[in-house]
């Protein structure tokens, strides 16, 4: 099966075709022009081919064995999140006209794209306060490496300043971005859980191109945003800020607190966790560094009826145009994924915006209530946060605890050892507008039986009971 | 038929107080949130986001999709680009929720399918490679171009080497010399010769001690196969340096040839193109690596190893580059590449190049009179005509031809790349069309080299707009709908 439309009989015309001009008569001469030497000379070693139904078991089979909020409620986040994704956004944008669409090159024949990508331009420059966003990255982590890139671009230079605070992948990826370079980076320590103004002012100086910040940062905590883009604007560096799009809703725009370049994940934004991408990359700037940006733009203009249209612009900042001088090696954005992300801030609003954004932060404030209420576990920082907060294991056996809370029905939090290893005992629980109280409760409740006994087999089934229980 | 209230921009149908979506009401105490929110942080207002109810937002992005052309309603010779058939069964199987509704950071023991199904994929693309160790990681082409040039400088670092030159032909693909300087390295063009191929005295005279990688795209853009490919790989791999293979156009050798056995170290593949992934407008895309056993300690992490109790998550390489994404990749769109080919094999994965390039040689001998090829008599999945003639001989330039065969129904090939074909017209028609199409697509092209010259260069005549003005956008860069807030 390989979706192919020939018959024999157009096999054979096709190739009296091609050999009355002078081409290969058959299947073997069509590849004649690969040298010998070069020929695989055997079949592909890969699995038998399977007719629909056989791969609709297969994978069915696969993805059965991977939890779901079937089985497990999710408390996870760390840059990825369970938001509610509205039906409208999936219907709409399997559209096939979106879906088995290109990269709009011929204006005319994708004036729905670029409509749509303008539009996310326009809600991208709305949601945060600046003044020009691109078509989109790959995810956070590469927006964040392009815009520490521009940063080192629009000066000369060579110190980049990361706050401790901002997503560990984000700096693992500016890292390797930066690797050959020959950029210094600096991590800025966060022992209270944010980054002090008066800490971030002891590693910045005259060399730091940029600062990357992230609000709310890693930890779920609030950080002084616009106290710490003074510090970086102060010694003559830029402001690179990390936001999370849904915080918006409730919190103060990055571009109304300093930032510079602002960089996002924009998966909470309508799209689904799907084991960590496609996801979306979103980044945004003011205008005056719009020459020095990554990836596509779309801009407005008019045709020659003269009727309002959009098209690809800016171009000579590109790959394809400028080659070894381009501001980035950016192809391909992510554009099914600014489509979904439009989409749902547009059935949103500003008003449900704030609603999610609320909701969000009274369940997270609700959920480390109750999670601190019991005996087993105690709060790491002493800071506001919106929807994700640290919590500390005394026993020090966050992976244990998050295993033994799986087999009970729970994805309970993300262990932190693994990237902060003064954090070893501590995971990190965020709560979303799709949770409900029963969850919470039941969570809260998992977490304390697993405490009292030291027999996890009867508190898990306990706990799955009360998982049962509120799901009626 | 066309409904142009519908596709005015969404702040000019948003109406103060319209609404789409209502949250709930909580089932949690409410948080005051002054309390909570510190006042620095906290914004007076949410964003003014436009205000719409559902059915307005159905129908504006409905109407907006129909101005689109795809491959679901239009045949897509986009050259390079591979636009075949994005086969549907594939979504049902990426929607479903041990697959959609997945965390990146769950427990590997609440994964092992979704692991199984990632360590399959490695070895298939090591397969098809011909090549040792895979990379899922890199979210697009140019970013594995990228992560390829990191892993090959963190290579000649801990060989103690120094080499700061990567070379390109200059008919590559932009990302590539783009990529070459994001890694570092000095980008060096190398030239085609009168055939297309990479002018080996050229090639020569510019291996040295300081060549870290050759990048070479095989075939090429052209859609011809290197003919002098083995002989590029043994002097770049004498001089100590590496060739990356700029996979872009493997649907031309699936089963044909692999990278790996004529001289590739590594290579990155596009899933959205070879394996039918859809294009999405412009992405995603996936751009996984493969690579010869000596570069395997310095790929990204982590990578899905398996072992007796199963499959897991391995972080433990201290050479690796690090990471260029966040999280495992575009799983989603690597799902679809796996879901493919499982449903093609091995014979299935050799026909489809084989009627790609079946295809691509029955448009080149039904057009080469009309768009002349200047390299060759055959080709691989794609290849170059040129509208030189044709400009000369009635004015009718690549783009108003582009242009008049969006008013058949046909969206335009690539024009105007590679720049090393003047008036280049690229077609790469992929497997999955049919001779029809085939044959109505070669009439048109016909059909509207006989035109009055004025009427093909004033299209197109049926499309929502007519040659927007690029040179005005460009002026008055209006990005957003508002100015700045």
């Amino acid at each position: 099966m390989s979706y192919l439309p020939h018959t024999a009989d157009d096999v054979r015309r096709m190739f009296e075709t091609i050999r009355l001009s002078g081409g290969p008569g058959d299947m073997e001469s069509l590849f004649s022009g690969i040298p010998s030497e070069c020929r695989l000379k055997r079949p592909l070693k890969i699995p038998v081919a399977l007719d629909e139904m056989e791969l609709e078991s297969h994978i069915r089979e696969l993805a059965g064995r991977n939890s779901s909020p079937a089985s497990a409620v999710c408390f996870l986040g760390g840059g990825a999140y369970d938001h509610f994704v509205p039906a409208v956004v999936d219907q709409l944008a399997a559209r096939g006209e979106f879906f088995t669409s290109y990269t709009p090159y011929q204006a005319e024949a994708s004036q729905g794209n670029l409509q749509v990508y303008f539009e996310y331009q326009s809600l991208m420059t709305t949601l945060t306060g600046m003044e020009v966003s691109n078509m989109s990255l790959y995810d956070g982590a590469s927006a964040a490496a392009e815009a520490v890139l521009m940063a080192l671009s629009v000066t000369p230079r060579k110190k980049v300043v990361l706050s401790a605070s901002a997503h560990p992948e984000y700096r693992q990826v500016v890292e390797t971005y930066l690797a050959n370079l020959g950029v210094e980076t600096v991590i800025a320590a966060c022992p209270s859980g944010v980054l002090q103004p008066q800490d971030l002012v002891q590693v910045v100086d005259d060399q730091t191109a940029c600062v990357l910040l992230q609000q709310p940062n890693f930890f779920g905590c609030i950080e002084q945003l616009s106290a710490l883009t003074k510090v970086a604007h102060a010694a003559g560096a830029l402001a690179v800020v990390a936001v999370d799009p849904v915080s918006l809703g409730l919190l103060k725009r990055p571009g109304d607190c300093g930032a510079d370049i602002v960089v996002a994940e924009g998966q909470g934004l309508g799209n689904h966790l799907a084991y960590g991408g496609p996801y979306l990359g979103i980044l945004a700037c003011r205008e005056s560094f719009v020459r020095r940006m990554p990836g596509r733009l779309t801009g407005q203009t008019l045709d020659r009826r003269g009727n309002r249209c959009w098209v690809l612009t800016l171009q000579t900042r590109e790959q394809h145009i400028r080659r070894e001088k381009a501001t980035s090696n950016v192809c391909t954005n992510q554009g099914l994924l600014a489509l979904r992300s439009s989409i749902h801030l547009a059935v949103l609003g500003p008003q449900g915006l704030r609603e999610v954004a609320e909701s969000c932060l009274a369940k997270a404030s609700y959920a480390h209530r109750r999670l601190l209420d019991g005996q087993r576990l105690s709060a790491r920082f002493d800071q506001p946060f919106f929807k994700e907060f640290v919590v500390r294991d005394p026993q020090s056996r966050p992976n244990e605890l998050v295993a033994e809370l799986l087999s009970a029905g729970y994805l309970a939090g993300v262990p932190l050892g693994r990237w902060y290893p003064e954090l070893d005992d501590c995971l990190l629980v965020a709560v979303t507008e799709r949770r409900t109280r029963a969850e919470i409760d039941g969570l809260a409740l998992a977490i304390n039986s697993l405490f009292v006994s030291s027999s996890p087999s009867h508190h898990n089934n306990h706990a799955k009971h009360s998982v049962h229980q509120s799901a009626f | 038929m066309r409904n142009t209230q519908s596709t005015n921009l969404l702040s000019e149908l948003s109406r103060p107080g319209r609404r789409g979506a209502r949250v709930g009401a909580l089932d949690v105490p409410a948080v005051d949130v002054v309390a909570a929110i510190p006042a620095h942080a906290r914004a007076d207002a949410p964003p003014a986001l436009p205000e719409l109810s559902e059915l307005d937002i159905v129908r504006h992005y409905t109407n907006l999709s129909t101005l689109n052309m795809s491959v679901d309603s239009h045949f897509y010779p986009l050259g390079s680009c591979t636009m075949k058939y994005n086969p549907k069964r594939n979504e049902r199987l990426a929607a479903l929720p041990g697959m959609l509704d997945v965390h990146p950071y769950q427990p590997e023991s609440s994964l092992q399918g979704m692991l199984e199904m990632l360590w399959n994929l490695q070895g298939i693309f090591a397969e098809i490679a011909g090549l040792d160790a895979v990379s899922l990681q890199p979210a697009a082409g140019a970013q594995g171009e990228l992560t390829a040039l990191l892993v090959a400088a963190a290579y000649f670092r801990d060989r103690g080497e120094v080499r700061s030159n990567v070379l390109v032909p200059t008919s590559a693909h932009g990302t590539n010399p783009a990529s070459a300087v994001m890694a570092g390295f000095k980008a060096i063009g190398i030239e085609s010769d009168a055939e297309g191929m990479v002018d080996m005295v050229d090639l020569r005279s510019k291996i040295d001690a300081q060549t870290a990688v050759l990048m070479i795209t095989n075939p090429n853009t052209l859609g011809l196969f290197e003919r002098n490919i083995v002989e590029i790989a043994r002097l770049v791999h004498e001089a100590g340096g590496l060739i990356y293979l700029d996979g872009a156009n493997m649907n031309a050798i699936l089963g044909a040839a692999r990278p790996g056995d004529f001289g590739a170290d590594m290579m990155h593949y596009n899933p959205h193109k070879t394996f039918s992934g859809p294009h999405g407008g412009g992405g995603p895309g996936a751009g996984p690596i493969a690579v010869r056993a000596m570069l395997e300690p310095f790929l990204p992490t982590p990578r899905v190893v398996r072992h007796e109790g199963g499959f897991s998550l391995d972080f433990n390489h201290p050479k690796s580059i690090g990471r260029v994404r966040s999280f495992f990749g575009n799983v989603g769109v690597l799902l679809r590449a796996y879901a493919y080919i499982r449903t093609l094999g091995a014979d299935g994965l050799a026909d489809v190049s084989r009627y790609a390039v079946l295809n691509a040689n029955y448009l080149l001998a039904l057009l080469r009179d009309l768009l002349p090829v200047p390299y060759s008599k055959g080709c691989l999945h794609e290849f170059v005509g040129s509208a030189m003639e044709m400009k000369s001989r009635s004015g009718i330039s690549a783009m108003d031809l582009a242009k008049r065969l969006l008013d058949y129904g046909f969206h335009a090939p690539t024009v105007y790349f590679p720049i090393t074909v003047r008036e280049a017209v690229m077609i790469e028609p992929t497997e999955t069309e049919s001779r029809e199409t085939l044959d109505a697509f070669a009439d048109a092209i016909r059909t509207i080299i006989g035109e009055p010259t004025e009427l093909v260069q004033a299209a197109p005549h049926t499309a929502a707009v007519n040659r927007p003005d690029e040179v005005q956008a460009a002026k008055s860069q209006r990005l957003a709908w508002s100015a700045a807030p």
